[in-house]
């Protein structure tokens, strides 16, 4: 045990460091003083009619929102025509129309959530020019969307919150793709395949004939995990050992994971010219960080006491991988639901009780915890405008974020975001279980088929994608709900977000007096802590108690379902 | 929205050659040329046959191999559809698996890998403890003396992962095939 919380230890040192080295460039990329492509830049832009001129908040948004139905319609055609298109080697036909909704949006919003079968649905095609692409770019547009919230935030009486095509083309050449290429070669090194082969037969050492599926997966894999995408190639994901070979290429990907979400506190910093209000608002994410790590940590460790005396005492192997053990697993359980990735490395439906309580948990934060690659941030830019409201009316001074004061028209829309998580889990969960749709789709009896569906419309709605695989979300019902979840979890923060930061950017900024409540050094970061515990897990403590908690209690009392 | 159409559909389309073309196959095309072995799944051949991958579990039941974990893939180790049970931990009929196949183990309790199925349901490894206790079991079916099938065995072992991670493990593949060379 010593050891595995030592290798906890050195792994928060080192994403603490990678952070703040990867700030520092991004805040060179997004202030157009990285100009190493700028021939590739203009010829695109030319190409597509973008000035690079500022756009108000307004026009922001509707540029996400054109790119995001462009990319939708794209790859909804490619999963319906995928039967006449090249490399399909193995010749799959069409996805059926709700499926390909589902998917469509699923890789259009970052979830990644899946209700097919990678390896058995999908031609290479498919995996690479609709899925890749999507893999990139929807991560490219919420990096984009939380930078132009932090120019907002730094702004001084100025409009325009920069330019959405520019920034979602610095984020792709400048960030993910030559991420994507060195992390692919990490990858490939360790064992995972890159190949155009659809796979091979083997003749097995007991002479019967295995048939091993193959493909392009490493370079797949290394931007679905420094996007925070998590879409498989692979129906195990990266539980897959074609998807994740050895215990180094899970470290590598873990911090793939968190590496860009984990320097967006240290980019804010450097824009807004105060290096304390981003090392609050990191300080904050990693405390929350390893709460949650050692609390999933020792409920996984204490095993499964169903299973006592017919397994030796420890870890339940169950939808574990022998060669990740329990440090390794738990640590991508934690990294994959705090951002919103959705990657699983053990299949979290086979999870004790409270140890697959702690990714739900994670979700129903908002995934604020380093967060999605922008999502995570700019979702943890709403709780910290909360918190300066809350801070001011205790105190009874002005709201004020960085010289900004946070008025009515602010605090409407922050509130506005709140309702997201619980609409999106709460309502469209019990509209499952009203019409009887949840009962069909469940695998396990008892609380822990209630935590089956809880999850699935959580990781939906929180844009994860990782799932309580048991439950059978292949039906025309969940396909189209979880579609929608997927929708509102993700506009649902981006529009009022934005709307903030193009308020925001529009007022002066006062200096700071003895009367303004400091946003940086301990007492900040605790307070903001305690407002996120606070407004987002109190809504759910219910289900919670319904779902997760009475499965350990009923198995803390010998009860199997 | 409407003045926005032009750069989303160019954008579209750019990334969609540069990201979902480009990238994948220059990328395809590196790992050939530099790693072909590990790019074309790291396949294991003997006497110029494919007997399987390194990275990919298989199904053994015969006494003389060592045995991998149980699966919840159909048919066992099926490397064309990987899954998990994805049974909860109050779960009834995972209780009932657990029991069976811990009852062909040998003495309880068992180590849990043994009686629980993979996340992937290809899991090419086993503990190091897990593969210890088959020891007796391969020696009296080959007729070899046991310290050459913990030789086999060791062999195929690696370490706790970054040195302090975590227990050893046996790569099952590994081990069946040092057996099969070494005769017996």
């Amino acid at each position: 045990m010593a050891a595995d919380l030592i290798f906890f230890a050195l792994f928060l040192a080192g994403l603490t460091l990678m952070g703040m080295a990867l700030g520092p460039w991004m805040a060179r990329v997004f202030t157009g003083r990285a100009r190493l492509l700028a021939p590739v830049e203009r010829a695109l832009y030319r190409a597509a009619g973008v000035t690079g001129r500022g756009q108000r908040w307004t026009g922001y948004a509707a540029a996400v929102l054109a790119f995001n139905a462009a990319g939708f319609v794209l790859l909804y055609l490619i999963l319906r025509l995928q039967g006449v298109l090249p490399f399909n080697s193995q010749g799959f036909g069409a996805m059926e129309s709700s499926q390909a909704f589902n998917t469509a949006v699923s890789f259009m919003t970052n979830t990644n959530w899946q209700s097919y079968g990678g390896e058995t649905t999908l031609s290479h095609f498919t995996q690479m020019a609709g899925l890749t692409v999507q893999n990139f770019v929807s991560a490219a547009t919420g990096i984009a969307v939380a930078v132009a919230v932090v120019r907002g935030l730094a702004a001084r009486s100025v409009a325009d919150l920069g330019n959405f095509w520019v920034d979602l083309t610095r984020a792709t050449l400048y960030l993910l793709l030559p991420g994507a290429v060195l992390i692919t070669l990490v990858l490939v090194w360790q064992g995972m395949p890159q190949t155009l082969a659809a796979g091979v037969t083997a003749t097995t050492l007991e002479g019967a004939q295995q048939v091993i599926a193959q493909g392009p997966v490493a370079s797949q894999a290394a931007i679905k995990m420094l996007g925070t995408n998590g879409g498989g190639f692979f129906n195990a994901n990266a539980a897959h050992p074609y998807e994740n070979a050895t215990a180094l290429t899970n470290l590598v990907q873990i911090y793939a994971i968190l590496v860009i979400p984990a320097a967006f506190p240290f980019f804010f910093g450097r824009m807004v010219g105060d290096r304390r209000q981003g090392w609050a608002i990191f300080a904050a994410m990693s405390v929350m960080f390893v709460a949650v790590l050692l609390a999933a940590y020792f409920a996984e460790a204490a095993g499964n006491p169903l299973h006592a005396g017919i397994t030796e005492p420890g870890v339940s192997m169950e939808g574990k991988e022998t060669r990740f053990g329990l440090a390794q697993t738990v640590l991508f359980v934690v990294a994959t639901t705090v951002a919103s990735c959705g990657a699983v490395n053990a299949m979290h439906d086979s999870l004790m009780a409270l140890g697959g309580m702690i990714p739900l948990f994670n979700m129903l934060l908002g995934e604020i915890i380093y967060g999605g690659v922008g999502a995570g941030f700019y979702g943890m830019v709403l709780y910290v405008v909360l918190t300066v409201f809350i801070a001011g009316l205790m105190v009874g001074r002005t709201p004020e974020w960085l010289g900004k004061k946070i008025e009515a028209r602010e605090m409407k829309l922050a509130a506005l975001t709140l309702l997201v998580m619980p609409v999106g889990v709460l309502i469209l969960s019990a509209a499952s279980i009203l019409t009887g749709n949840a009962q069909t789709a469940v695998q396990d009896a008892g609380p822990h088929g209630l935590t089956e569906l809880i999850y699935a419309y959580t990781s939906g709605t929180a844009n994860n994608g990782s799932a309580f695989a048991g439950f059978s979300a292949n039906t025309v019902w969940h396909n189209t709900m979880i579609g929608l979840a997927m929708l509102i979890g993700r506009w649902g923060y981006i529009i009022p977000v934005l709307a903030i930061a193009g308020g925001l950017a529009g007022k002066t900024r006062a200096e700071a007096t003895a009367g303004t409540f400091p946003t940086h050094g301990v007492a900040f970061t605790v307070l903001l802590v305690v407002t996120i515990l606070i407004v987002g897990a109190l809504t759910f403590l219910p289900v919670l108690a319904l779902g997760p908690v009475a499965e350990h209690v009923s198995i803390a009392a010998g009860q199997a379902f | 929205m409407i003045s926005q159409l032009r750069p989303a559909l160019v954008m579209t389309g750019a990334f969609t050659v540069l990201l979902g073309l480009g990238y994948p196959l220059a990328m395809t095309g590196v790992a050939q040329v530099a790693m072909p072995g590990q790019a074309d799944g790291s396949l294991v051949e003997r006497n110029g046959t494919v007997v399987g991958s390194a990275l990919i579990g298989q199904s053994f039941t015969r006494p003389e191999y060592l045995h991998s974990r149980p699966t919840a893939t159909d048919p066992a180790y099926n490397a064309g559809a990987s899954t998990g049970s994805n049974l909860g931990p109050s779960s009834a009929a995972l209780l009932a698996q657990v029991r069976d196949r811990a009852a062909g183990q040998g003495p309880a309790p068992v180590p849990s890998g043994m009686a629980t199925a993979s996340g992937s349901g290809l899991d090419p490894h086993i503990t190091l403890d897990a593969a210890l206790r088959q020891v007796d079991r391969i020696a009296a079916a080959r007729g070899v003396p046991g310290a050459a099938v913990q030789g086999a065995i060791l062999g195929a072992a690696t370490g706790p992962a970054f040195g302090f991670v975590g227990e050893p493990i046996v790569n099952v593949l590994g081990a069946n095939l040092a057996l099969d060379a070494a005769g017996g």
